[in-house]
Parts: C-alpha cells; sequence; structure tokens
C-alpha cells in the first residue's frame, strides 16, 4: 500500500510533510532497471513470469519494470493489479477500503509471481497480498520486488529485489511518486 | 458523507454514500469473475436473515453475498421457527442478538420493522431486505449499480469511470405498481439523490394516495412518456398486498401500463429496461421483451450478489471514508 494513502487514513491521518529527497526520479528509473536485470538473472529469463502490482502504489512501478523487462528480452510482459484490501488482517480496527479494482485475469498455476510495491513497511500488506495471489491459482514461486525497504517488518517477510534500503523511524513517512522518492513526517491537521 | 449503523433506507446513505457503494461493489464484481469466488473479508462475523416473507432471490442474494466474503449465515425460517408459537418479533431479535450475530438481514411484511429492530438491536448491524410498502433499499442500488454497468459498456469505459456523473439528467420512467411498490420508494430515492430526473407512470388507482414531497412528476400517458426515457422501471403487481382490487383486471392492467412488445418499439433505441423480479411474463411485461438484450434483469440478480457484499463490507468491516468518529 502506498504511505500516501495511509497518510489519508486514521488513526494515522494528518498531512505529508517531505523533509529531504531520497531518490530522484533518474535514480528510480535506474533502481527499476538493476531490479529488472535482477528479476531476469535469478529467473533465468522471464518466460512464466508475470509482474503483479499492488494497488495502488506498485502499479505504476510495476509497469515500468514491465516495460524495462521486454526492452530486455524483447518480448512482452503481462501485468496484474491487486487490491489486498479485501484480505486484510486489519479490517475494522482501521478504516479498510478497496483503492481500485483487482485485475489479475490469468490463473497464475505454475508461474512465478513477482509482487511489485513501492514500500515494504510492517509487511502484512504483503501477507494480505500472499493470499490474495493463492486465490488466483498455485504460483511456481512468488517473489517480492519493492523500491524502498524502511524495515520495522512485524511479519517474517524479505523482500527478493530491492531498490533502496532505507531506515527510518516508526513514525516517518516515505512517499514513492513522479517526484522521486521522498522521507518525510506526517503533520496533525 | 454519512456513516450509517444500520441499513434501513436509501436516505440513510446520500448522494456520497451510494456512490462510495457503487464503488466498493466494483471491487466485489471483480471477486465475482475470479475462479475462486470468496475472500476471507469477514471471517468470524455471523450474520442472519430473518424473512417473515417469501423470497428467492434477495434471500438468496444476500447468503450468497455473505459467504463469498466468509462470513457464517445463519437463516431463520420463520415457518419452522418460534414466531409460530407466538414469539414477538422483539424477542426473536433479542434472541438472535444473543447469539452474537453482527447483523440481521431483515424482511418483513410491515412497513418500518427493520426500524424497530434497529432500535432494539445493541451490537448488530440491521440491513433493510425490503418492508412492507416501504423500502427495499439494496434492490435501489442494485438497479443504479446495473444501470451504470450498461452505460459503461455501451461507451467502452470502466464503470468506475463514469463515477455518478452518468446518472445526471438520466430520464428513469418507474412503470406500475408504485402504490405497493418498496423497490419504487427505494429507486425514486436513489436514482433522484444521483441526479436522474424521475417520472413515475401507473393507474391512477395505484400511484400513492399522496406524492408530496417527492421529486418526480407523473406522466399522463405510458405510450407518449416511453419515448424520452433512458431507463424503464417495471415493477410487479404487488397481489399479496391486494393490487387485486386495484386494476379491473390483469387483462386491462396488461393492456394499458404492461410493456408489450408494441410498446417496446416507441423506445428509444439505446433505452434500458430493469425488473427487480419476479417477473410476471404476460402481465406487467410481455414474455418476448423480458427476452430482449435490454432487459437486464438477469444482470441485475448477477449484481445483487456484488452490491450486497458492499454492503455487509461497509456496514461491518470497512469505514465510511471522511465519516467523523467518536468512539
Amino acid at each position: 500500500m502506498a504511505e500516501r494513502e495511509r497518510s489519508h487514513t486514521r488513526p494515522l491521518g494528518g498531512v505529508f510533510v517531505a523533509r529531504s529527497q531520497v531518490l530522484s526520479p533518474p535514480e528510480v528509473q535506474r533502481a527499476l532497471t538493476r531490479m529488472s536485470h535482477e528479476v531476469v538473472e535469478r529467473n533465468g529469463g522471464i518466460d512464466d513470469v508475470v509482474l503483479v502490482g499492488l494497488q495502488t502504489g506498485g502499479v505504476p512501478l510495476a509497469r515500468r519494470m514491465a516495460e524495462i523487462l521486454g526492452q530486455i528480452e524483447e518480448t512482452s510482459l503481462r501485468v496484474g493489479c491487486l487490491d489486498v484490501a479485501f484480505y486484510r488482517d486489519d479490517i475494522g480496527l482501521r478504516p479498510v477500503l478497496p483503492e481500485a479494482v483487482t485485475d489479475v485475469p490469468w490463473d497464475l498455476t505454475g508461474k512465478v509471481v513477482v509482487l511489485v510495491d513501492d514500500v515494504l513497511f510492517t509487511g502484512r500488506t504483503i501477507r494480505a497480498a500472499l493470499n490474495a495471489v493463492n486465490d488466483f491459482g498455485r504460483a511456481r514461486a512468488v517473489q517480492l520486488a519493492v523500491m524502498i525497504d524502511r524495515g520495522h517488518r512485524e511479519l517474517p517477510i524479505r523482500p527478493d529485489y530491492v531498490g533502496k534500503n532505507l531506515p527510518t523511524r516508526r513514525d516517518e513517512m516515505v512517499d514513492v511518486g513522479d517526484e522521486g522518492v521522498w522521507i518525510g513526517t506526517l503533520e496533525s491537521r | 458523507m454519512k456513516r450509517p449503523q444500520h441499513l434501513l433506507s436509501i436516505s440513510d446513505l446520500g448522494t456520497d454514500g451510494i456512490a462510495e457503494v457503487l464503488r466498493v461493489a466494483e471491487a466485489f464484481a471483480e471477486v465475482e469473475r475470479r475462479s475462486v469466488r470468496k475472500v476471507p473479508t469477514l471471517r468470524g462475523k455471523a450474520v442472519a436473515t430473518l424473512f417473515f416473507e417469501e423470497s428467492t432471490r434477495t434471500r438468496l442474494s444476500f447468503e450468497t453475498a455473505a459467504k463469498r466474503l466468509s462470513a457464517d449465515v445463519l437463516s431463520l425460517a420463520v415457518a419452522g421457527s418460534s414466531v409460530k408459537k407466538g414469539e414477538s418479533l422483539r424477542d426473536t431479535v433479542e434472541t438472535v442478538e444473543a447469539m452474537g450475530i453482527d447483523a440481521i438481514i431483515i424482511r418483513h411484511g410491515s412497513s418500518g420493522a427493520p426500524h424497530r429492530v434497529a432500535q432494539w438491536a445493541t451490537r448488530a448491524r440491521v440491513i433493510n431486505a425490503g418492508d412492507g410498502w416501504h423500502e427495499h433499499p439494496t434492490q435501489a442500488l442494485l438497479d443504479c449499480f446495473t444501470v451504470r454497468q450498461v452505460l459503461a459498456e455501451r461507451k467502452g469505459a470502466v464503470p468506475e469511470e463514469l463515477g455518478i456523473d452518468c446518472f445526471a439528467g438520466l430520464r428513469v420512467l418507474i412503470v406500475g405498481d408504485i402504490r405497493h411498490s418498496r423497490v419504487a420508494r427505494s429507486e425514486v430515492l436513489a436514482y433522484s439523490a444521483l441526479g436522474a430526473k424521475v417520472t413515475l407512470v401507473a393507474p391512477g388507482s395505484l400511484l400513492p394516495p399522496s406524492l408530496e414531497g417527492w421529486p418526480v412528476t407523473v406522466a399522463p400517458d405510458f405510450d407518449a412518456a416511453l419515448g424520452d426515457a433512458d431507463v424503464v422501471s417495471l415493477l410487479r403487481l404487488q397481489a399479496e398486498r391486494g393490487s387485486g382490487s386495484y386494476v379491473p383486471s390483469l387483462r386491462e392492467y396488461t393492456a394499458g401500463w404492461g410493456l408489450t412488445a408494441r410498446r417496446v418499439e416507441l423506445l428509444g433505441e439505446d433505452a434500458i429496461v430493469t425488473h427487480p423480479g419476479p417477473m410476471v411474463r404476460g402481465v406487467e411485461i410481455a414474455s418476448d421483451v423480458a427476452d430482449l438484450p435490454r432487459t437486464v434483469a438477469t444482470q441485475q440478480v448477477t449484481n445483487g450478489v456484488a452490491v450486497r457484499m458492499a454492503i455487509l463490507f461497509l456496514l461491518l468491516g470497512g469505514e465510511w471514508p471522511g465519516a467523523d468518529r467518536h468512539d
């Protein structure tokens, strides 16, 4: 889940105030290129690979990775979108609403699914995504690509491809967007 | 935005609330298209259906919706319950609630029964699945959802992109037994909240005694009104509520107010025909007309599950965005 969205929901409600830039847009692009090469290297090509972006922050990143992977391997790659709201473990504890429609129009059985998200934090979104992926078939493997790993995991989940490891305080906020990656805090309204 | 505890009337939602239900329902419609049509969202919640009146699709639809969300479903068959031994509605509700039920879905022959139940319920959410002549909010919501789906399909767009703008100025014609129809009441509220222009057409005896305060116009002539309609919502003659005595005969009703093959020709090319079901072919709708592609009754049934999933989710698990919470 994009932290940008988290900022709209309570109990974390407030306004994101950017403090400093972590990655510039060209640096994000280079990170995506490197991660794409790692995907090819690790899987020996991309024949059975499908990218699934997590709504909404992961989807544009997944599309960009698919584009880069297409150039590397001279083929086109399928990109799905997944909204994990229905699988979250905090339904009823905090506002949970689907942000966008899920679109995974294939059976994932036998595929290598690369989940793509912008920020990896507690790991609970990924836990939910793993359950969701399971409902679309038995993937041969599920891998995780994130632009920022900011630590503070609450579950035994680790990424396979990382744009940048970024040590943060729990109360900080990371924003991934067209202006690159920014770290800041959430100020109450 | 309003954040209702219960869904008793369309007016509990307001325009923003209806828009939110339609948006969330779109996400659940996607679940319906999967091969594994189940999500764990409401695991551990229990939902009871209390139907004091007969129903096929509404009950099945709610139960399917709850099961797709992994909630446990208990259904009270009134015929085999203590209601027959004289237990009051209040005691029945208290018994159900004492079992830790999270939502009560109630259909009752008396208008206002769900409101009473909502007053008695201490923690359970109450959903009106049709009360007497009063309201049937989920039916109106799924009608709006279906109409938007058809409009989006024709534009080659995703329904979500249309938002609720597609309802602005939409001309909706509601035909038939408006006096006894809870669907008509909910539809009038829902469509007009979304900005549509609602027109009623019915024999004088089947119009409500007063239309004061209703945001509607009444068309004097059915045939003439057909050409101006984007959506025609047909209603069943509510024979069980005594509609039979309001019309001279079924044949005469059909001749004057049925959507016959001749009348369909008067409709605009793009007009959509909705029917909440159960259809009585040959009375309010000719059999051939019921089978036309523009008649979306089956699509309405399909969408009913997604819309009810959205309602259950919003009342039991989700949060109404922007709503103030004081707890």
